[in-house]
């Protein structure tokens, strides 16, 4: 049984004159442990339906299932990095981590053990006892990250977490991310609009296109890790998202794909599994 | 320090020229000894307790009731519209207009004084807290809600501790309101407190004393503004990271 199911999700809102369509239809698994993005333009619905995951907002119609079981309301099990980090500064680093180990009824020495052990899997533990305004962008994202890994959500939900740091940063934040995940073994939802980004992370990328918001076409890519966003498998694969990107936003109809987009995709999954061959 | 040492001289200079009378414009000289002997034989000390007691014990209620109210006021939309127009049109009531009610409802007495010190400063003290917690980014209560806080624990777990800046500011604006309130209620039916003494001086033509008391009342002020405000301030900046830190 796959993790999290999507089925036929919706979701409507009223614009200026007419309603719009944020999501249409939305249906797809992850799978226990997989890595998946979300990759798209702004106004496709993406952060839309990922706090529809969550349980921050309702759809309109269809549901959400995680482990088979319909999500009704916001939880730990499905914790959501924010692009703001959404840090609480009235708490230092580490209360900041303990929070949500307090809010599940964790003793205050457990919770304190806790928060130190993933503040130090974030190479923030020398930084416990600081306040938030002391710490760089990176370095607070690497808190929320640890904030929400102390809670071991069934699902770790991202909500373009690091488009607002600098290129070092994120290249950095890129590498222990897939660290992390891959020494927990957890299952992600990742959603961002920078589709290096979505190469450099995913072991699957939903393309998602917008008005109505809708995933396009999914890419398996088979690329080894760790990557880097400067590899040239990344690059390639990168690229040719993007043109395709590009040019569904031109030819996509209501039917579907014209042939030439099909061959597109035969070609990028040719490349893509010819990359996983010489990787695995 | 300097500026008011320089500002005493000049005052000590223009009544010394006695380019008005006297009686009218003391110089410090004068208005020191009043000073020494209102604190001497104890009126000064005891009308100062007096009023900060009615203050503080208003402030406290305003206090108590005003927050819960503005966080209230800013996450309900059917309190704000029931309520909230209420309490804007409370807003633009100056305090003192509540004295006359609260006179025929308590009598002449510490009730009718407290009432109208709690309906000068809890209103703004309200609507300061409500702006604040309006202007709270929404992913506050998303991260906690998402962490596993129950929807009616926000209220203590986040939105409360969030919004201290805006409560600090609310609170100090209060604080303003109610002494100002506590004065003129003071002023305009005697029983005892600074303002009573203010009024004494007026009635017996001692300006010294008026001047006394107007400063006692400043200086009151100046201490709770820096010393209690300021300092609360400065630490809710610091860690908020917020400027001038």
């Amino acid at each position: 049984m796959p993790k999290l199911e999507i089925r036929n999700v919706e979701r409507r809102f009223l614009g200026q004159d007419q309603q719009v369509n944020a999501l249409d239809k939305v249906s797809f698994d992850v799978e226990a442990g997989e890595f998946l993005v979300l990759v798209g333009p702004s106004g496709c619905g993406k952060s839309t339906l990922l706090n529809i995951i969550a349980g921050l907002e309702k759809a309109d119609f269809g549901e959400v299932l995680i482990d088979g079981k319909p999500v009704t309301k916001p939880g730990p099990d499905r914790a959501l990095v924010f692009q703001d980090g959404a840090l609480f500064p009235w708490l230092n680093v580490r209360k900041n981590v303990e929070f949500g180990l307090r809010q599940k009824g964790v003793p205050k020495g457990q919770a304190s053990e806790r928060a130190m052990y993933f503040l130090d899997q974030v190479g923030l533990a020398k930084f416990a006892e600081n306040d938030l305004y002391t710490l760089s962008g990176g370095m607070k994202q690497r808190v929320a990250i640890a904030r929400v890994l102390a809670l071991e959500p069934e699902v770790l939900l991202m909500d373009e977490p690091f488009s607002a740091l600098d290129a070092i940063t994120r290249e950095d934040l890129y590498a222990e991310v897939q660290h992390l995940w891959q020494g927990r073994g957890a299952t992600i939802v990742f959603v961002t609009h920078n589709v290096r980004e979505a190469v450099t992370l995913g072991d699957r990328v939903l393309l998602m296109a917008s008005d109505p918001g809708r995933v396009q076409w999914e890419l398996p890519l088979n690329i080894l890790r760790p990557r880097h966003i400067d590899d040239v498998d990344v690059a390639r694969v990168a690229r040719q998202l993007a043109q395709a990107m590009r040019r569904g936003r031109e030819t996509y109809t209501k039917e579907g794909w014209s042939h030439d987009e099909f061959e597109e995709i035969d070609i990028l999954r040719d490349l893509d599994s010819a990359l996983g061959d010489r990787s695995g | 320090m300097i500026f008011f040492a320089i500002l005493i001289a000049l005052w000590a200079i223009v009544a010394d020229r006695r380019v008005w009378d006297p009686m009218l414009f003391p110089s410090p000289w004068k208005v020191a000894q009043t000073f020494g002997a209102d604190l001497a034989d104890g009126s000064l000390l005891n009308a100062t307790g007096i009023s900060l007691r009615r203050v503080l014990l208003g402030y406290g209620i305003s206090l108590a009731i005003g927050v819960p109210l503005g966080i209230v006021l800013a996450r309900s939309k059917m309190v704000e519209d029931t309520v909230g127009s209420l309490v804007s049109a409370f807003q633009s009531l100056p305090s003192i207009c509540w004295l006359p009610l609260a006179l025929l409802w308590f009598g002449l007495n510490d009730r009718a004084i407290l009432f109208v010190v709690v309906a000068g400063s809890l209103v703004s003290i309200a609507i300061a807290v409500q702006d604040g917690v309006k202007n709270l980014p929404s992913t506050y209560v998303k991260a906690a809600l998402t962490m596993g806080t129950p929807p009616w624990r926000i209220y203590t777990q986040v939105l409360l501790p969030a919004s201290l800046p805006s409560i600090l500011t609310g609170a100090k604006l209060g604080w303003g309101y109610a002494w100002r309130a506590l004065m003129s209620g003071e002023l305009l039916f005697v029983s005892l407190g600074l303002g009573q003494l203010l009024m004494q001086g007026r009635e017996l033509a001692d300006m010294s004393q008026v001047l006394a008391v107007m400063i006692v009342i400043m200086i009151l002020g100046l201490i709770t503004d820096r010393l209690v405000f300021g300092s609360l301030e400065r630490h809710v900046r610091r860690r908020w990271g917020l400027a001038g830190a």
